[in-house]
């Protein structure tokens, strides 16, 4: 029941208010990303996750359009990581399938079966699906422009010059362009994680994941790394994350989605779910997590 | 009753002297100086008793340190060890890999690998592999349980004393530094796979971009001391009569007598090559240490350069510093 709830929501609020586009174009810097988003369709479609006995995802069915926010909040546990992890095939998944305009994520079909791709394809696709960990995970060894660059030389196999020119715009366009050559330990957290935005950019993907990208900081540093993704938002890349920051959901996303033991519970606009929420146990959620935090 | 009234109020608290003429004196540690006379007075000791003791021959010494045999042990000391050092670790590589891998199979003939190796002495090994031709008279390359062979020989026209040596040392090496190997890429995180592979790095650039520059630094102290242990480990090659350094000395002293001094020839070149060592595993362990540090180090060089030119060049200004 509430699979098909989830479905039809979020196809319907998830379509960007009209004026978001000029919005949009008036923040995107000259030669990013074009507003008007014609790519980037994310359709998760019943998917099931176990780890041994414990069915983590147990059939999870979510649409974001090109372009769209949406963002994932739910309690600990109730498989918000996962779900963004199947999404990349960082995590196989046991049921249900996942497409990408259209492209199967991790497998191709042959006959009336979907075989896995091989390791080559896999990685192929990972770099149209950009991620950002809690935990940054930028490698310690490389400052931060070669960490924003690694993955267009060694993966796309772009040209150490036009690499290192268009990793200079995305440490610029994270506001970090004075502090390409500094190593990740001399930089603060707030730092870290946008150049970890910017080594995930720097791939051009189609869909941007985060996975609590402001939960391992100072409060003083989350704002930082909320204004970039806030930014992001309106460049036309899909954006999905998850996040405990209710205030930066409620302004940013097209769509929140509610997650309860992995499933779906319900899904909206953040003005109608945040306002109105229809499930009594989303209702509990936010009366917990939102009371405190007035002022947003 | 003044502690509870706020500290910065003007009329409580009576005004802060200025001090900004006084000049600034570092803390005396005595006990360092003491330590450091001692010390010294120590090595004086030492040193003055190598120099005047005329039992220690330094003169023969000195004769035999450069002369053409020992010289060709010393080569031969050095060919060993960087044959099975280079050899043992990319076995122990290999073995490390097999280790971590998915495969049960392969788990477990790399552990029995280093199980046997580490737990047999180095010397029966050497005694084994020279011995071979005893226990198998032929070898051949060919097909299992078949009778098509690509290459039969002779055992013992195979295994030289070189071979015998550089096979013993080379497993020997491999068994341990598999583990040396298998610890350095167990202390990286795995986010750091994760993230490589989120961002679509291959395989092979994942372990050789991202974590292997990593686990050097877990792998290298340990690495340089199972170097510095082969070097002086080779001299138990001797019993295969092996002309390495230790092998020549003894020969040499067996024929003139000069026991110490002899040794004393062995003991100073393995002290260099050690040194030598030392001096490349600083500078190697200060590369593989970029970003791992929030600040490098300087270098000795460094340091002595900026002690000369604050202390030296400056030294009427001393204060100023
Ligand atoms: N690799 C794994 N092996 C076994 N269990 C796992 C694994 N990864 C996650 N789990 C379990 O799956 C469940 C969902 O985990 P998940 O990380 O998706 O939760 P989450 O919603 O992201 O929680 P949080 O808000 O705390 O990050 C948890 O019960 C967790 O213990
Ligand atoms: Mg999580």
């Amino acid at each position: 029941m509430s699979i098909i709830a989830a479905r039809k929501e979020s196809t319907t609020t998830a379509t960007p208010a009209a004026g978001t586009p000029a919005e949009a174009a008036a923040h995107v810097s000259a030669g990013t990303a074009p507003a008007a988003a014609t790519r980037g369709q994310v359709d998760i479609t019943n998917v099931r996750k176990s780890f041994g006995a414990t069915e983590v995802l147990k059939g999870v069915t979510l649409s974001v359009p090109p372009g769209g926010v949406a963002v994932i909040v739910g309690p600990s546990g109730s498989g918000k990581s996962t779900l963004l992890r199947t999404i990349n095939h960082l995590e196989k998944v046991d049921g249900g399938y996942i497409t990408i305009d259209g492209e199967l994520v991790g497998y191709e079909v042959r006959g009336n079966k979907l075989h896995e791709l091989r390791e080559k394809d896999i990685l192929k696709q990972r770099t149209n699906i950009g991620m950002v960990f809690q935990s940054f995970n930028l490698f310690p060894h490389l400052t931060a422009l070669e960490n924003v660059i690694e993955a267009p030389i060694v993966a796309q196999k772009r040209s150490k010059t036009e690499a290192r020119k268009r990793g200079l715009e995305l440490l610029d366009r994270v506001g970090l362009k004075d502090r390409a050559d500094a190593y990740p330990r001399q930089l603060s957290g707030g730092q870290q994680q946008r150049v970890a935005i910017a080594r995930a950019l720097a791939l051009d993907p189609k869909i941007l994941l985060f996975d609590e990208p402001t939960s391992a900081l100072d409060p003083e540093l989350v704002n930082e790394v909320l204004d970039v993704i806030r930014e992001l938002a309106t460049s036309g890349t899909t954006l999905i994350v998850v996040t405990h920051e209710m205030g930066f959901a409620r302004d940013v996303a097209d769509t929140v989605v509610f997650m309860d033991d992995g499933l779906i519970v319900e899904s909206g606009k953040p003005q109608d779910i945040f306002a109105n929420p229809r499930e009594e146990r989303t209702r509990s959620f936010f009366s917990k997590v939102i009371e405190p935090a007035f002022n947003i | 009753m003044s502690a509870i009234a706020p500290p910065a109020t003007a009329d409580t608290a009576p005004p802060t002297p200025d001090y900004s003429e006084y000049k600034l004196v570092p803390a005396r540690h005595p006990w360092r100086w003491v330590g450091t006379v001692v010390v010294a007075a120590g090595v004086a000791a030492i040193a003055w008793s190598l120099v005047t003791n005329p039992r220690w021959e330094w003169g023969v010494v000195a004769q035999w340190f450069t002369a053409q045999s020992v010289v060709n042990g010393l080569i031969e000391t050095l060919k060993l060890t960087a044959i099975s050092g280079v050899l043992g670790f990319v076995l122990g590589f290999i073995l490390a890999l097999m280790r971590l891998s998915a495969s049960p199979l392969l788990v477990s003939v790399s552990w029995t690998f280093s199980w046997i190796f580490r737990s047999t002495p180095l010397l029966v090994q050497l005694l084994l592999w020279y011995n071979l031709g005893y226990l198998y008279e032929k070898i051949s390359l060919g097909i299992p349980f078949t009778d098509v062979r690509f290459f039969e020989a002779q055992t013992t026209t195979l295994i030289s004393q070189f071979a015998a040596a550089v096979l013993g040392l080379t497993l020997n090496q491999a068994a341990y530094s598999a583990e040396i190997i298998r610890g350095g890429i167990l202390s990286v995180d795995q986010g750091q796979l994760e993230a490589a592979s989120a961002l679509g790095i291959p395989a092979w650039q994942r372990s050789t971009r991202i974590v292997l520059p990593q686990a050097m630094r877990a792998i290298l102290p340990n690495a340089f001391n199972e170097i510095i242990g082969l070097v002086k480990g080779t001299s138990i090659v001797y019993v295969l009569a092996y002309s390495e350094l230790f092998y020549t000395v003894q020969v040499i002293y067996n024929r003139t007598q000069q026991v110490l001094p002899l040794l004393l020839v062995a003991t100073l070149w393995y002290v260099v090559i050690t040194s030598v060592l030392s001096v490349f595993q600083y500078y190697i362990e200060r590369h593989f240490s970029k970003g791992a540090v929030r600040n490098l180090p300087l270098t000795p060089l460094q340091k002595a350069r900026k002690f000369f030119a604050t202390h030296v060049a400056a030294s009427p200004t001393k204060d100023a510093r």
